[in-house]
């Protein structure tokens, strides 16, 4: 009888010790990959920032463009609906697991970002404009905005590829699953994006 | 003799592979020799000296060329693997130059996009530097240059550590920790034979070039071999600010 009670105390011992060790693995597992779900939203706001940035510098560069008698006018209204199209798209950190939003949002910056270099394209055939200080300092804004994007798209997909290795390894996908974390999306290389955009005379 | 034949190639096997990314060991560097020492050394302590006062580090870089490597993405390497500027102001400048391709770079960190712009940064490359580039007198336009980034930056942080103390701090306590380690290895050597004898020796020998790698003595970068301080990055990250131009 006495025996008996040792046997099933230590059982229910054992139990106990290992529901505790899984309870707090899964709050470990849990809280790792809130810190890496925060490191995504926070790379992905620097991306937002960046874009955002571009967004703004356009109004000013297209005004100095139609200045230039004779500019290609097809060329800038183009920017001006790439980017009223970037303006109807937001995709806030919560979206990031939702890949149609995802390949929406990012084809119409990359829509926007070749209509750009397109311009900047076109504009080396304008000396009034390369002469023109206002002109320069936008070009080398608007130049150092598409470096950041890139660099910040970059930086963006490394913490992605870390969240997704974390919620989709064993046993954490688990976890994962029922606590709701999914699968977020990289931005893809566009296509056509590592080519110079061609300019037709 | 095969040993010694191919300890003699090492250094020459290291030097002529193309390492992508150069460690920095001072605060300019120039890896196609147009610069003179002289040059270099005044170079090496103003931006010595800027970092001392303010803690914002630039950094100049010439290479020859990029070997078609984009400027863009090498300038950002370079700049976020030295981890110029400090990591909690990330108050990192590089200016870079590849020579024989004609083309440079000014490469900012995040804490200095405010007071160095994109627009500002394209400015001194096109106002300050390039007309001394296309004359080719490098030195007047490498100086220029870096004053104007100097001139642009000052004031925007200062620097709160006082004098490099902070570098001697972990200095004594580190040798009387190497002293009786040596001390207790070489005891135990003594007593079990002669075998022990090499050990300590090796771990002081690495101790000792760790910390003289730190103050950037035997770095060989412009054939100078120490004399000021040598460069080692604080932690600063990149976003890719800056401005690139050519000449």
């Amino acid at each position: 009888m006495k025996k008996g009670w040792i046997i099933a105390l230590s059982i229910i011992a054992v139990i106990v010790i290992i529901v505790v060790a899984m309870i707090s693995w899964g709050v470990g597992v849990y809280n790792k990959m809130v810190g890496l779900n925060e490191g995504v939203s926070q790379a992905w706001s620097q991306v937002e920032n960046q874009y955002q940035r571009r967004y703004d510098l356009i109004p000013n560069l297209v005004e100095t463009v139609k200045g230039v008698a004779d500019f290609e006018k097809e060329t800038y209204t183009a920017v001006t609906e790439a980017r009223a199209k970037v303006g109807q798209i937001r995709l806030s950190a919560d979206q990031l697991s939702d890949p149609q939003a995802f390949q929406q949002f990012q084809q119409a910056q990359d829509g926007l970002s070749s209509a750009l270099s397109r311009l900047l394209v076109v504009s080396e055939n304008y000396p009034q404009l390369k002469a023109n200080e206002n002109f320069l300092q936008l070009q080398a804004q608007l130049e150092g905005t598409e470096n950041r994007i890139s660099v910040e798209r970059m930086k963006f997909n490394q913490v992605v590829q870390d969240y997704n290795t974390q919620i989709k390894r064993f046993p954490a996908a688990i976890i994962a699953g029922m606590t709701g974390f999914s699968e977020k999306q990289y931005f893809k290389a566009a296509a056509g994006a590592e080519q110079a955009p061609k300019v037709q005379f | 003799m095969k040993k010694l034949f191919i300890l003699f190639f090492i250094p020459l096997l290291i030097s002529s592979a193309q390492t992508e990314f150069p460690i920095l060991k001072n605060y300019a560097s120039d890896f196609t020799s147009t610069l003179s020492n002289a040059e270099l050394y005044t170079l090496n302590t103003t931006l010595k000296s800027f970092d001392d006062s303010t803690s914002n580090q630039v950094v100049f870089l010439m290479m020859s060329s990029l070997d078609g490597y984009p400027l863009e993405m090498y300038t950002y390497e370079v700049a976020s693997r030295n981890k110029i500027g400090s990591a909690k102001n990330n108050n990192g400048v590089l200016f870079f130059v590849a020579k024989d391709d004609k083309k440079m770079r000014i490469e900012v960190g995040y804490g200095l996009e405010g007071a160095l712009p994109d627009a500002l940064a394209n400015s001194i490359l096109r106002n300050e530097v390039r007309p001394y580039f296309k004359r080719g007198d490098y030195y007047s336009g490498v100086e220029s240059g870096l004053s104007a980034i100097i001139a642009a930056t000052r004031g925007e942080y200062t620097n709160d550590k006082k004098n490099s103390d902070d570098e001697d701090v972990g200095f004594p306590f580190m040798y009387i920790i190497l002293v009786v380690i040596f001390l207790i290895l070489a005891g135990r050597g003594g007593r079990g034979g002669r075998g022990g004898g090499i050990l300590p020796w090796l771990i002081l020998s690495s101790m000792g070039s760790g910390r003289s790698s730190r103050g950037g003595w035997g770095s060989g970068s412009g054939g100078f071999g120490g004399g000021f301080g040598g460069f080692s990055g604080g932690g600063g990250s990149f976003g890719g600010g800056g401005s690139s131009g050519s000449w």
